[in-house]
């Protein structure tokens, strides 16, 4: 039961959080805001904050200069990609363990989170020497699997932990009604699971988003994603201050959104189940 | 029809036995209920019969045919689950309409059929609802209607009232009889509860540790129970079971007598002892008997207003025509 | 519980998730194990077999390995005694009933969501250059002279550039647990005497015990691989090359794969201690 909070206390330990919260957003804030400024305004001394002429050129000198929607595609693809591909081969893999565990699921699920736990530099070498060889280093294709297989140990792990709390009851309730496999995952499990799905997806989206180990280091031109491209900005561009948050506020702006949805459900996702 | 027998069935996880190899055959239009303590193995009975658990050995028959291999949709059976397992995504409409939908029947014949349901069930204000917004009581009932619009051979019961407050259960009870009693279609019931066992069923199957102890009616258990396990486990309050010499005297190993049947006095009896708690339900009042030289109290059943204390000393005469006597082995002695 | 129809079905849907893990495992490890037996140096041509431990003698005894190392620990260390305790701190104060909850909860979670190669030029240019970031502003507006981030201090900044993003991981997580414990114990506490502080030392922390453990192994095992902060603000230089840096540039950038290979393998063995732990309790947490 929630009590009543003194008003006073509750004032001051609201605008400690405020203060608080607004200095850990500050970065992001100061980078929306310069990217509406002029470059002149942007390193203008003392800084401006919100009186400056606000300009949208920053925006169309980059799409210009670096050909940003081409990244921006690249981003697009790689991450929405992954996840669906992610997503097919982790349903019916997560279906099985929830539903129909056996004594060595627990040892399958836990070896393949350990997977996760391999650092990539470790393999880096050899994944390039077979990219090179199969002719598909630097493609679009090729950093959709990898980053598949990346994020499968977290995906199949939410959707089996969101699973399991789907009542087994119910499937086989629809199997004594006469519900085939095929029917019992289509008109039973998937309706019932979709909010589990769909923070999954999110949360997989951000992640492939924001990868920035194989996307700087297994592309060059053609399929390099946003990461590689904000990567490019770090000199000399990067002294362009407002071309750069400008590049730096369209890169994660979607991300960010997606992400203030999805908060309530990172946390599982994140953890693996370990906290919920 | 609904006929259905069960020749040597055997069910073992890997290593373990949990039902050694079982004969049962269950009328036609029989209300059988499958009763034990948890554990006991009745759910798994239930579970093979179903199809949703494999028979490990032995033939499960469905009006003679063989059904063994079957899958559960194609037995022509309905189950009602404890935790009702209603589709939360979908209406109580298409919830019941789902196994036809399943079996490809015609809409109108689907809609028909629910409706049918609907109204015998009290659920037609309630079609468009989801399952999250009935009481417990409705969605026990949208359970059945699923059930009943597939005109299966044989309902199964899986504990269906245990997630149920103790004044609904007493309703549900009576519901489910009256439609055992209007549809004539073989029910099994599992529970753990003997009242219910007692109260809806033709037949009682009562299980240990998957041996099946006694199958019998009501009646024939409350009063020719085969073995100490089912004495106990049938009639409430429980039968009071006593050793030592006062079973000797009967030349038993035990002597078994129910509450019902001792008479308490004031003043006199063969047995004496003090009275301990005492439960007043009004209708009935229980006594708890320390009898002299004895550990356990027994119980004793005395009409609804008896004036006697805790510390009162107390005079008891079972009714000796009605005492079970039963030997080492536990089994009843004739 | 399930009939055998179902099982092998089961079977049949797991199968290619497990294969193609398997393979994405081995497959890559195993060729870096075998290069990192051979001096293999591709721009010189060199493909030799047979150089034993020879790799790992000399990556494990170069003054290189020893210093990144000791980053490594460093930046490490360093980012989970911020994160965590600021992140106990944060979600204590984010469970107080304030105003506005969920704006200010939104606001803290933000920096997770930042891409790390925006984060880390965003922190190196607007915050950390010394003319015209906002830090030297802020020093000079008070008098002192504006600290060379980058330069004289690189592994702190990029410490805090680090800790900035994973703060709200570590918030976010802690917040989760505190908002699970059952109020009725916090209040069975308050009735036996236990002032604010103990009650946060007897009964919160404690709760949160848990939780607190798996933001330390998951940043751990995370952290251990930093890449982007680093590649795009020193490149490795002054100080900062962590254990993954070295790897990469030994592998990448000197094209030395047979030396790189072994350092791979010391850092999958490295990772996989940490992993072992928190294996265990996510291991328990299944069975619960």
């Amino acid at each position: 039961m929630a009590r009543a909070v003194p008003t006073q206390r509750r004032i001051t330990l609201s605008v400690v959080a405020w203060v608080i919260a607004l200095l850990i957003f500050f970065p992001i804030l100061w980078t929306i805001l310069t990217s509406f400024k002029t470059e002149a305004e942007a390193v203008a001394d003392p800084p401006l904050f919100l009186n400056f002429a606000w300009t949208l050129e920053n925006y169309a000198v980059v799409q210009e200069r670096s050909d940003y929607l081409r990244y921006l595609w690249n981003s697009i693809a790689i991450a929405g990609g992954s996840t669906l591909l992610g997503l097919i081969i982790a349903v019916p893999a997560a279906w099985s363990m929830a539903f129909v565990p056996g004594k060595r699921t627990k040892d399958i699920l836990l070896w393949m989170l350990s997977t996760k736990m391999l650092p990539a530099v470790g393999v880096l070498y050899p994944i390039r020497l077979i990219l090179i060889n199969l002719g598909l280093l630097d493609t679009k294709f090729a950093l959709i699997f990898i980053l598949t297989l990346i994020n499968l140990p977290i995906i199949v792990w939410m959707l089996y932990t969101y699973f399991r709390e789907i009542p087994g009851e119910i499937l086989e309730a629809a199997r004594m009604d006469g519900a085939t496999l095929w029917s019992e995952i289509a008109h039973v499990l998937t309706p019932m699971a979709v909010p589990g799905i769909a923070s999954t997806v999110l949360l997989n989206i951000i992640l492939a988003w924001n990868e920035a180990f194989w996307t700087l280091t297994l592309t060059t031109v053609d399929a390099a994603p946003l990461t590689a491209f904000i990567a490019s900005y770090s000199s000399p561009e990067g002294l362009f201050y407002a071309k750069l948050s400008a590049a730096s506020t369209m890169a994660i702006a979607p991300i960010l959104i997606m992400g203030w949805f999805s908060q309530k459900q990172l946390v599982r996702g994140l953890t693996f189940g370990a906290v919920k | 029809m609904g006929r259905i027998t069960l020749d040597k069935v055997r069910k073992a996880f890997g290593e373990v036995e949990v039902i050694p190899p079982l004969d049962l055959t269950i009328e036609d239009g029989e209300f059988v209920v499958f009763v034990g303590p948890s554990g006991c193995g009745k759910s798994t009975l239930l579970r093979l019969i179903a199809g949703l658990e494999d028979v490990t050995d032995g033939q499960i028959r469905i009006d003679g045919q063989d059904a063994t291999r079957v899958p559960p949709a194609k037995r022509g059976l309905a189950m009602v689950f404890q935790s009702y397992a209603l589709y939360p995504h979908m209406s109580v409409r298409k919830n019941i309409a789902f196994p036809l939908k399943m079996a490809g029947l015609p809409q109108a014949e689907q809609d028909k059929r629910v409706t049918n349901a609907a109204s015998v069930l009290n659920l037609t204000d309630y079609l468009e609802r989801r399952p999250g917004q009935l009481s417990g009581g409705q969605r026990q009932r949208v359970a059945i209607g699923r059930a009943i619009v597939r005109e299966p051979a044989a309902f199964l019961f899986d504990e269906p009232l245990s997630n149920l407050d103790a004044a609904l259960r007493v309703g549900m009870r009576l519901e489910i009889s009256e439609l055992h009693k209007r549809l004539e279609t073989t029910m099994i019931y599992v529970t753990h509860d003997q009242v219910e066992a007692m109260t809806m069923a033709d037949k009682i199957v009562v299980l240990r540790a998957g041996n099946i102890e006694q199958v019998g009616s009501p009646l024939e258990l409350y009063k020719e129970p085969r073995n100490l396990f089912v004495a106990g486990f049938i009639g409430s309050p429980k039968m009071n079971l006593l050793d030592g010499d006062e079973a000797a005297r009967r030349n038993a190993a035990t002597i078994g007598v129910r509450p019902e049947h001792i008479v308490p006095s004031a003043t006199e009896g063969p047995w004496q002892g003090t009275v301990g708690v005492s439960e007043h339900l009004g209708s009935d009042t229980f006594f708890h008997v320390h009898l002299d030289g004895r550990k356990e109290p027994i119980t004793v059943r005395a009409g609804g207003e008896v004036d006697m204390h805790h510390g009162d000393r107390i005079f008891l005469t079972p009714d000796e025509s009605r005492i079970h006597r039963f030997d080492a082995e536990g089994l009843r002695i004739p | 519980m399930a009939t055998q129809h179902s099982r092998s079905a089961a079977r049949v849907m797991m199968a290619p998730a497990v294969f193609l893990l398997l393979v994405w495992m081995l497959v890559p490890l195993c060729l870096t194990l075998y290069f990192s037996l051979l001096d293999y140096r591709p721009l010189r041509g060199t493909f030799d077999c047979c150089e034993g431990l020879g790799n790992y003698v000399r990556f494990v005894s170069s003054s290189a390995f020893q210093d990144s190392v000791v980053t490594t620990l460093m930046m490490v260390g360093g980012i989970l005694v911020i994160t965590v305790i600021g992140g106990i701190l944060l979600a204590l104060l984010l469970d107080q009933p304030i105003f506005g909850q969920g704006v200010v909860r939104i606001l803290v979670i933000a920096p997770f969501f930042v891409m790390p190669t925006v984060a880390a030029l965003v922190w190196k240019n607007m915050f950390m250059n010394p003319v015209n970031g906002l830090l030297a502003h802020l020093w000079r507006f008070f008098g002192a002279e504006p600290v060379e981030w980058l330069t004289n201090v690189p592994l702190l900044s990029i410490i805090i550039i680090v800790s900035w993003m994973w703060l709200p991981f570590a918030t976010l997580i802690l917040l989760t647990a505190i908002q699970s414990l059952d109020s009725e114990q916090l209040e069975a506490a308050e009735m036996d005497g236990a002032g604010f502080f103990s009650r946060f030392g007897y009964i919160i922390l404690p709760h949160m015990a848990r939780a607190i453990t798996v933001v330390i192994l998951i940043q751990t095992i995370f952290l251990l691989s930093i890449f982007a902060e680093i590649f795009v603000t020193t490149g490795g230089g002054f100080g900062t090359r962590t254990l993954t840096y070295l790897v990469y540039q030994r592998v990448i950038e000197s094209q030395n794969v047979g030396l790189g290979s072994a350092g791979g393998i010391i850092a999958v063995i490295l990772a996989n201690i940490v992993a072992f732990f928190l294996m265990r309790i996510v291991g328990k947490n299944l069975d619960a």
